[in-house]
């Protein structure tokens, strides 16, 4: 069964992906290795956004003591995720600390103290058959579990298959194409925990009712194919089906994945739902299933620590918030050619200065590099067009270059840039070594900027224009009183007139307490 | 030949006079495009109603700018850019920016010391965008997200209990 699964990996039964390199692979050094758990380390560095979205509001106090597993901060609003204590121990303060997201930049955390027992929290509610449930509280259960999608873009899973769950549906692509050249957890976690992936799959499926699901591996994983085919054999799932996909950068991205198994294309500005699929990365279906089933939430994850600066390169099974370095240490440490500290992959990865950030929730790679690339010399574009023929997007990345220089805000939409996902493989065929990558970087964040401002002032608008009609109303009932009572006094004889003025007298005698109203006397 | 030139020169007139005619009376009667200038201009001010250029909020300033009876350089938020861009909308002179007053500070929002707050409510009546809330007599507040640094309010304050911030 499983060789044939495999076997099948030869015609590459396909859709068409745009542009994309091969790269030069590096996985075989961390790959040696079976997955080994990091012990438990002597502090914990629980950031409270590790996620995208609003950021989790912490729930302990200074102090307090933690179990593994416990709830330390919730959720904030609807696209958010909460956080668990990764260990035991006491929380010893909750302050700014370098993270990755920031590029070692510090961010708000939660420090636990651990005390080396990882005593876990009792479970509060018993596991029951997810099968029992119905779909909305599965999701609502997920959306507890603190899982965000693992793959990168930590976006929190629960709320992306809230929005998909209402959409109609057909496949369920898992995601265990990592085209980044050093990257190998997900590898690895599909072969020494397939039952968990799949079993992560079969629960989602259901949520979600879908009848068809996919699980994208490169054809270079070999181990694990077989691994993940002989799962599914014992399984007997046939809803689930095994593709093997050519190596080729970044065929992993979402839009990129979805169009190479179903040969539909992601419409601009879209999302994989609108052509009815659902993609998941293979950690996440993992921490799915151990939550659902074994009612453990994201405390740890499958990380590389690789690079030929780092003694023994492997996979590493960390509990979240365990610094990089004591995540380096483990692995033999630094070796004496370490010059440069990458989070997360080569081309997409962010280059920190401190080893101190924890290993947070999107961590998919640790890369030590001996070698710091130096910026070369950038030269004026020949308009080669080799941008243009990679570009797995279909941009025209020389043409969104000049209007990204140009700043011209109009046109850099026109030409799709808000689509560029920012894979870097324009850069890295460009002769004249222009940083398109980092321009496009820069124009987005300046588009973001301009579109922000732009709705602050919109709503500025509509609350003045509101407070002026308001004020206007405000006048006219006013006047209208004023005349009403001028009508009165005209049609109101002498003795009226006589009362009237006596209660006005009698109102104005305790002159000396009566407040002054705004606007009056200013300026004194 | 001379008469035909001359029925020429009528006709052609004729039709001309008869054209300004029309039109004339057209552009007349019907209602002008100045309002929808009046929106393509406010568009253009940054609606911080700031009430530096001397009128009220950015919309009766954008009126006034269509009614060709304020010029294009009153708006020190906008900056030298808007200006710019008035005038290339509307074929003026594009002049530095005029008003001396301290330009709202960009990114700004007002803060009021709570602990001092006397519950005046004045802040809250001079808040163009009702960005102040709070009952009289009670502590108020500003709404951060809606407040857009005109500090319309500090002056205001009979206690100083307001400051500008740098917005989160």
């Amino acid at each position: 069964m499983s060789n044939e699964a495999v076997s099948a990996a030869a015609t590459f039964d396909l859709g068409k992906l745009n542009g994309g390199l091969r790269l030069p692979g590096e996985k075989e050094q961390s790959t040696s290795r079976a997955i080994q758990l990091v012990p438990v380390p002597a502090q914990l560095v629980l950031p409270l956004t590790q996620h995208s979205g609003n950021s989790a509001q912490p729930v302990v106090g200074i102090g307090e003591k933690v179990l593994k597993g416990q709830l330390i901060a919730d959720s904030d609003g609807v696209l958010s995720a909460p956080v668990h204590a990764s260990s035991s121990g006491k929380v010893v303060a909750i302050e700014p600390w370098p993270v990755s997201r920031r590029y070692g930049d510090p961010a708000p955390c939660i420090i636990i103290e651990c005390d080396g027992l990882d005593e876990a929290v009792e479970v509060a509610e018993p596991v029951v058959a997810y099968g029992s449930l119905p779909p909305d509280t599965l999701l609502q259960k997920i959306l507890q579990g603190g899982i965000v999608g693992l793959g990168g873009a930590v976006f929190p899973t629960a709320q992306k298959l809230m929005q998909a769950s209402t959409l109609p549906l057909e496949y369920l692509l898992l995601n265990g194409v990592e085209c980044e050249p050093y990257i190998s957890c997900d590898d690895m976690l599909l072969r020494e925990q397939p039952l968990e992936v799949l079993k992560g799959a079969q629960i989602l499926m259901y949520a979600l009712g879908i009848e068809k699901c996919y699980v994208a591996v490169e054809s270079d994983k070999p181990d694990a194919l077989h691994k993940a085919a002989d799962v599914l054999a014992e399984l007997k799932d046939e809803r689930i089906v095994l593709k093997p996909v050519p190596t080729i950068y970044p065929s992993g991205g979402e839009d990129q994945l979805v169009q190479l198994i179903t040969n539909r294309e992601v419409p601009s500005g879209g999302l994989p739902t609108d052509v009815g699929c659902l993609v998941q990365n293979v950690g996440t279906a993992a921490a799915v299933y151990r939550w659902i089933c074994e009612s453990e939430p994201l405390i740890s994850r499958v990380t590389t620590v690789t690079g030929d600066g780092v003694a023994m390169p492997m996979n590493v099974l960390a509990r979240i918030g365990t610094t990089v370095a004591d995540v380096v240490a483990f692995a033999g440490g630094y070796t004496d050619r370490a010059k440069q500290l990458i989070i997360g992959g080569q081309m997409m990865g962010k280059s920190v200065t401190t080893d101190r950030v924890p290993v947070v929730k999107a961590t998919n790679c640790i890369l030590v590099m001996s070698h710091v690339v130096p910026p070369l010399d950038e030269r004026p574009c020949i308009r080669c067009g080799e941008c243009a023929v990679v570009c797995p997007v279909v941009l025209q990345p020389q043409e969104l270059y000049w209007f990204a220089c140009a700043d011209d805000e109009v046109k850099l939409r026109e030409h799709g840039l808000t689509d560029c996902i920012e894979c870097g493989c324009c850069d890295l065929v460009c002769p004249s070594h222009i940083p398109l990558m980092a321009g496009f970087r820069q124009a987005k964040a300046r588009i973001r900027e301009l579109a922000d401002e732009k709705a602050r002032a919109e709503r500025a608008r509509r609350r003045f224009e509101a407070r002026t009609m308001r004020r206007e109303i405000e006048e006219q009932k006013r006047d209208e009183e004023l005349a009403e009572q001028k009508r009165a006094a005209i049609t109101a004889g002498p003795r009226e007139i006589q009362e009237m003025v006596e209660r006005s007298k009698q109102k104005k005698r305790p002159v000396a307490h009566t407040k002054k109203g705004p606007g009056t006397d200013r300026g004194a | 030949m001379w008469i035909g030139i001359a029925i020429a020169v009528v006709t052609i007139t004729g039709i001309a006079l008869a054209a300004g005619l029309v039109l004339g009376f057209i552009s007349r009667r019907l209602p002008g495009n100045s309002g929808d200038l009046v929106e393509r201009v406010n568009e253009l001010l940054p609606q911080t109603q700031c009430a530096q250029c001397g009128y009220p909020g950015c919309r009766p300033y954008a009126t006034a700018i269509v009614d060709d009876s304020a010029p294009v350089n009153l708006c020190p938020p906008g900056g030298d850019e808007t200006v710019r861009r008035l005038a290339a909308l509307l074929g003026r002179e594009p002049l530095p920016v005029a008003t001396s007053a301290s330009p709202a500070s960009p990114g700004c929002v007002a803060v009021i010391d709570e602990s001092l707050c006397i519950g005046c409510s004045w802040c809250r009546d001079a808040c163009p965008v009702d960005a102040i809330t709070g009952a009289h007599h009670f502590m108020h507040t500003v709404i951060a997200s809606e407040c857009t640094g005109c500090e319309l309010c500090v002056a205001r304050c009979p206690v100083d209990c307001i400051a500008m911030a740098a917005a989160r």
